[in-house]
């Protein structure tokens, strides 16, 4: 790693990282400045943005190493490093997709106003999207605790806006629960941030890598900071603020919170287990996380079952997928000894982090399309609706296959590997749940689909929906079936920055 | 006792108090100020670490004093946008509590049955 900082330190490419994060936080200033232009400003930024992400990959795919880029030239401990490893790229890939697609869907909700008129929820939309992404590619890119702490921040202050954009009563709820839950969360992790400073004088993930020894405070740190992560990223049972925050927003904003803002904390756990503690937490840990995401797979899928509205049955859905995450923890650990990164459940673990992104991204924009066309989202007057807006019935169709995990979605391949580790880890449960999860999915999907489809003679719509933006949801719906018979060469991707105590081990 | 464990103990007891409170305590107002106090105890850990560290010539090591301040930035801009919320929830529904199913304030009377 460290002949890397020295090769890469300033380089050219290395810039790209600093790019990644400053051209959304650019497009933020930019639009604050200049009100009734913010659509237009993110609209040039998301090309550039995605074209950013894209190099950033290609030099890392190319280069076999990690990027870094050492902030003003000083070197950790000192400085502050950016980092771009294996699954830092494909983060950064797929935020840009989703947030491209949600930037071209959102066109015709949150378009400019008039000349001489600046409304709040325009202006606010979009420059809450460049605040995310700015904060997520921060997140992916951090390599030191406490700045990933403040990028965490930042997609918390980016994300609540984006749940209370109409200003009605319930969604202002919503989005105060939303902040409290993160707040605390956010704090827990700061609390464990200054315990690991104080036992070992550096933040930066690498060399604490090298220097965390196991003994009580480093336990005591990790479980607050997990446990205040667990909170932002709603794993059961702490998850009570994500159904109506998720529901209440604009259907684009759904997209982006339920696909994207999630994950952000989910990957600080993927970090602080795997990079700043590798190889130390034990199996009792990790089976505890493995059973909370368990108990989300089948209470989220249940729930969703029962739920009346379209958008609160794809929040629960998002409950349950995040759940499928957490099963990487103890299908990894018990593989430590013949090398975790050739592991399969960390690649299927990485699978579903994608395939989830895009697939719930289309599902609650073909949910947006639908109540739009309806006036409502009541799954029971659904009826009909499958001939009336067939391209979005059919993305929210290809979607929910990558949810249930049928071949030869993104979903399946993510369930698969996850399946066949638990299998040949010896542990069986797992498997149980993510097949009754499956069934569960395909449960709740076919609620929808099933009144969609069906003929009920005449249905009047209340407005008419756009075929650019049916085009932009049925566009990522086939991303996230595509994503199943993409080559399997993102496991090898995954392995580059790994520790090299564990890639010795591969080798 | 030295004065570093003193303060340790404050801040452990700064943050079971905040924690504390912004579980237990329906009242956003209320768990906005335990969040505070429990941002409270964890700068002043920092500042404890802060200390530990000090070196000759240096007082305390600079790092976490930095960190404190970023720190405080962030906890003080998540307190005006929680409080932002809590006002135009209570501007919009004449109450400000997260319970779903409360009763609206009775206005006029002067009764708060919510305080």
């Amino acid at each position: 790693m460290h002949e890397a900082v020295a090769l890469s330190g300033g380089g050219a490419a290395g810039f790209l990282l600093v790019l990644a994060v400053i051209l959304p936080a650019t497009g933020v200033v930019l639009s604050l400045a200049l009100g009734r232009h913010a659509e237009r400003i993110a609209l040039v930024l998301m090309p550039t943005g995605f074209g950013i992400a894209l190099a950033i990959l290609a030099d890392v795919w190319r280069s076999g190493t990690s990027l870094v880029y050492l902030i003003g030239g000083w070197a950790p401990p000192l400085g502050i490093a950016l980092r771009a490893d294996g699954l830092s790229c494909i983060m950064l890939v797929t935020t840009a997709l989703v947030i491209c697609a949600v930037g071209l869907f959102a066109r015709g909700d949150f378009s400019e106003p008039e000349p001489g008129r600046e409304t709040r929820a325009p202006l606010v939309f979009w420059t809450m999207l460049m605040g995310v992404w700015g904060a997520l590619n921060a997140v992916w890119l951090g390599a030191d605790l406490f700045n990933l702490y403040v990028a965490l921040e930042l997609l918390t202050f980016s994300a609540v806006p984006l749940v209370c954009l109409d200003g009605r009563a319930e969604t202002l709820a919503a989005a105060l629960r939303y902040l409290l839950f993160a707040l605390v969360g956010s704090v827990l992790y700061l609390l464990g941030v200054a315990l690991f400073y104080g036992a070992y004088g550096t933040l930066d993930i690498t060399l604490l890598a090298s220097r965390v020894r196991p003994e009580p405070v480093i336990w005591i740190a990790a479980a607050l900071m997990i446990a205040g992560l667990l909170a932002k990223t709603a794993l059961f049972p702490l998850h009570l603020w994500l159904p109506p925050a998720h529901a209440g927003a604009p259907a684009a904003a759904s997209a982006v919170l339920s696909s994207l803002v999630v994950k952000g904390s989910f990957l600080l756990v993927v970090r602080l287990w795997f990079d700043v503690l590798p190889g130390l937490p034990g199996m009792p840990a990790a089976q505890t996380l493995g059973a909370l995401g368990a108990a989300a797979i089948v209470f989220g899928s249940v729930l969703a079952l029962r739920q009346a509205r379209l958008k609160l049955l794809i929040a629960y859905s998002t409950i349950a997928q995040i759940g499928y995450l957490f099963l990487i923890f103890p299908l990894t650990t018990g593989a430590a000894a013949a090398g975790i990164w050739g592991g399969i459940a960390w690649t299927g673990g990485v699978y579903q982090l994608v395939s989830h992104a895009v697939a719930k991204a289309a599902m609650f924009m073909a949910a947006g399309l639908i109540g739009e066309a309806l006036g409502h989202d009541r799954i029971a007057e659904l009826g009909g609706i499958g001939r009336a807006l067939p391209m979005t019935v059919c993305a929210f169709g290809l979607a929910g296959m990558s949810l249930m995990g049928l071949p030869p979605s993104g979903g399946f391949v993510a369930k698969l590997m996850l399946l066949t580790a638990s299998v040949t880890e010896g542990q069986w449960w797992w498997a149980v749940v993510i097949l009754l999860g499956g069934l569960l999915a395909a449960g709740y999907v076919f609620r929808v689909l099933a009144p969609a489809l069906a003929d009920t003679g005449s249905l009047t719509l209340r407005a008419r929906v756009s075929r650019r933006q049916e085009g932009v949801v049925l566009a990522l719906a086939v991303c996230a079936l595509l994503l199943g018979i993409l080559p399997l060469r993102p496991s090898q991707l995954l392995q580059i920055g790994r520790p090299a105590a564990t890639l010795a081990v591969v080798r | 006792m030295t004065a570093e464990t003193l303060y340790g103990l404050c801040a452990a007891a700064l943050v079971g108090l905040g924690l504390f409170g912004s579980i237990v305590d329906p009242q956003p107002a209320r768990k906005i100020l335990s969040f505070n106090l429990l941002g409270g105890g964890v700068f002043l850990l920092f500042g404890i670490i802060a200390r530990r560290g000090a070196t000759a010539g240096m007082g305390a090591d600079p790092v976490p004093q930095a960190m404190v301040i970023t720190g405080i930035v962030v906890a003080f801009s998540a307190t005006a946008l929680a409080v932002a919320l809590v006002l135009r929830l209570f501007e919009t529904t004449e109450r400000a509590t997260l319970q779903p199913d409360a009763p609206p304030r009775p206005s006029g009377d002067g009764a708060d049955p919510d305080a």
